[in-house]
């Protein structure tokens, strides 16, 4: 991977999105600006929720910041050096399917590692310990094919965490479990979080995940993309160690519940109308 | 057709009476048979064992009963052997009639007998004796003993009584007398609803052979070297066949360049049949082991290198993302998440290129080869020798179906997570 050392004045631990574009065209001739001028600057050990209507760019800015993707312009730069495409430094978790069937659970976590080169010994320890965190100790032989869709994201997470990235990417990780699954998930998100001081940066189509696990919560608008408004919330810590059904029953969440449902429903009613006008 | 409607009545009796009888002794109660909805509901239909076995028997009695197998206890009705007779009128030119008798000796063709013997009777025409295979016909040229002949005018103008002419076909006892434009007389003995052996030899036969052939050879290489060979073809060809072309199916999935260089390649000599290759393939490596091979290795190629492309587009990308940003090199993506991802649609293109592969061995031994089931059939069948032929068909369907139940075998083996993501 190649490093270009910025000017930038941003902290070195930080990560930095300057300005960041994306727009690409389509084959009849048009072209789509899926992001506008995206500026953030996100401090280690930040939870972000990300929410917004669908098409508004956050799956695009969410694979910029894993360097799948290059933004027509700006910039993404980690602990001073520039993003320019997928690095062990930065983990990913997707929604499903992204577990390797073939392998074991164990063989999955230590995924990473073995293939940095690393031996048996330095890292058997450290995943051990991480399937015992996500309550896997049991499962560690079995094929992914076996566990349910709760336990394969659990696998997914301690595969993501076994590789120490400075910042994790989550793509809609808890979007394809059900309910209650989703609600254990969501406490141990940030059960994770708080013990391993990660940053991370989590995409959702839920409001009320996105309140109940971001510090700090961005709406994003579309057409083009860009962000619509930030909030810092006080729910992450208050769920730490806690039943999250608690911290439902605040006032307070239930008030920034309703704005930001609202908030979207307006954004989407304007899509609808928009595109029966003008199809882009 | 008559075998036809017995098929199909079979199929019905055993229908019903397995319906009435035997389901009433073994109900089940798992989850599928409570179902209520079955018509339609292709989960809910599992074929019923009874019926694969009763169609099994089916076949081998009615193979049994219409060659007249000794396994089997009943039998179609069978030629006629044996003597029997019929009488002929001779008319002379000047009007005056007379009767003759022929006696006829039916025989199983291969065995001895002796012309039956006649007192010459009465009149101008004289009685006369015929021998004639079962199945067969003789010509009957009936006037040669005769006091008055054809060349003097004679005719026959009546069979058993039945007025005819030449060109008619009249019934008698046990056979059927064709009057010839000439006015000789044909006989056909009647040939009963039973197979010939030169067209159906019974079961017991074909077994017969398999051992003298597995024991004795046929044609300089024993029953057992001849599909030997063939399998050794077919395994060789398919495996240099897979092992270019599984990196060049990936290399396809993979690279641009590939991709757009060998398309055109792959996508034309895809739909050309393997056997259309065959005249091509003798003229440039003759007849021998290479030349096979390399048919075999052609046949192979192409559907393994689709199937290697199909594995590659069929990788999640989002299995590919999490592999580079958990640190994997292009390398170790390559090993570690395509390679065993694409597994499911290689071994369904190694079934199909192995089938593929065992019906072009059989079919280019067929047209020139030294050894091989499918050269073994060929000879045989020149020689009229059908139990061969029969004994090598069922042998390379079994070899077929043997090898297609490997391959699963290996598939569930390999791939067990395949139908369970």
């Amino acid at each position: 991977m190649q490093y270009d050392r910025t000017e930038k004045g941003a902290g070195m631990e930080n990560l930095s999105i300057a300005d960041v574009s994306m727009r690409f065209d389509l084959p009849n001739g048009g072209h789509v600006q899926a992001l506008q001028n995206i500026s953030l600057e996100i401090e280690s050990g930040e939870l972000m929720s990300v929410l917004g209507p669908s098409g508004c760019g956050k799956t695009t800015l969410l694979n910029i910041l894993a360097g799948f993707l290059a933004p027509t312009d700006g910039e993404v730069v980690l602990k001073g050096h520039r993003v320019t495409g997928p690095d062990a430094e930065r983990g990913m978790v997707f929604q499903q399917g992204a577990l390797f069937e073939w392998m074991s659970v164990r063989d999955n976590v230590s995924f990473g590692p073995r293939m940095a080169g690393r031996k048996k010994s330095d890292w058997a320890g450290t995943v051990d310990h991480l399937l015992e965190v996500v309550g896997l100790q049991d499962f560690k032989d079995k094929s992914v094919y076996e566990l349910s869709g709760g336990m394969q994201q659990r696998v997914a997470l301690a595969r993501c965490l076994a590789n120490d990235p400075d910042v994790i990417l989550m793509d809609e990780p808890l979007g394809a479990l059900d309910a209650l699954t989703r609600e254990k998930m969501q406490g141990l998100v940030l059960k994770l979080w708080k013990e391993t001081g990660k940053t991370i940066i989590l995409i959702t189509h839920s409001v009320e995940e996105a309140l109940l696990l971001g510090e700090r919560l961005l709406v994003m608008a579309p057409r083009p993309g860009r962000i619509h408004r930030e909030y810092r919330l006080p729910f992450a810590d208050m769920g730490v160690g806690k039943d999250l059904r608690e911290v439902k029953k605040h006032p307070e969440f239930a008030e920034k519940r309703e704005e930001i449902l609202s908030m979207i429903w307006d954004m989407e009613e304007e899509i609808m109308g928009r595109s029966e006008e003008e199809p882009a | 057709m008559i075998i036809l409607i017995i098929y199909v009545a079979i199929f019905v009796v055993a229908f019903v009476a397995v319906r009435m009888g035997l389901r009433r002794l073994m109900e089940r109660h798992d989850f599928t048979s409570l179902k209520t909805v079955t018509f339609g509901d292709e989960s809910a239909v599992r074929p019923d064992r009874w019926a694969s076995v009763i169609s099994v028997l089916t076949i081998f009695l009615l193979w049994g009963a219409f060659t007249g197998s000794q396994w089997v206890p009943f039998h179609a009705p069978g030629p006629f052997v044996g003597d029997t007779s019929f009488t002929y009128t001779m008319e002379a030119p000047d009007g005056a009639r007379d009767d003759a008798e022929v006696l006829v000796r039916v025989f199983r063709v291969g065995e001895e007998v002796e012309p039956p013997e006649v007192a010459p009777g009465d009149g101008f025409a004289r009685n006369d004796a015929l021998e004639v295979g079962a199945w067969r016909s003789k010509l009957l040229l009936m006037d040669k003993n005769d006091g008055i002949t054809r060349k003097d005018g004679a005719r026959i103008v009546a069979i058993d009584g039945q007025p005819a002419g030449p060109g008619d076909r009249i019934e008698v006892a046990n056979g059927t007398v064709a009057i010839t434009a000439k006015g000789s007389l044909n006989f056909s003995p009647d040939g009963g609803l039973q197979m010939e052996p030169i067209w159906l030899p019974p079961p017991e036969a074909v077994v017969a052979r398999v051992g003298e052939i597995a024991s004795q050879g046929y044609q300089n290489f024993t029953l057992w070297q001849h599909l030997y060979w063939s399998l050794f073809r077919v395994v060789v060809g398919f495996f240099f066949g897979a092992l270019v072309g599984i990196p060049l199916g990936f290399a396809m999935g993979l690279s641009d360049w590939f991709r757009g260089w060998f398309d055109p390649i792959v996508e034309f000599m895809r739909p050309v049949p393997p056997l259309a290759l065959i005249p091509l393939v003798i003229i440039w490596a003759g007849i021998g082991e290479v030349g096979k091979i390399i048919l075999l290795f052609l046949a192979a190629l192409w559907i393994m290198t689709i199937a290697a492309r199909a594995g590659v587009s069929g990788v999640a990308i989002s299995k590919v993302h999490a592999a580079y940003s958990l640190g994997a090199s292009k390398w170790q993506l390559l090993r570690y998440v395509i390679m065993p991802n694409s597994l499911p649609e290689i071994f369904t293109g190694a079934r199909v290129a192995m089938g593929v592969c065992w019906g072009t061995v059989v079919a280019a031994e067929l047209v020139a080869a030294e050894k091989g089931a499918g050269m073994m059939i060929m000879v045989a069948s020149r020689f009229q020798l059908t139990d061969i032929v029969l004994m090598g068909i069922i042998l390379i369907g079994v070899i077929g179906y043997g090898i297609d139940i490997l391959m699963r075998r290996a598939e569930k083996w390999l791939v067990p997570w395949k139908g369970r993501i």
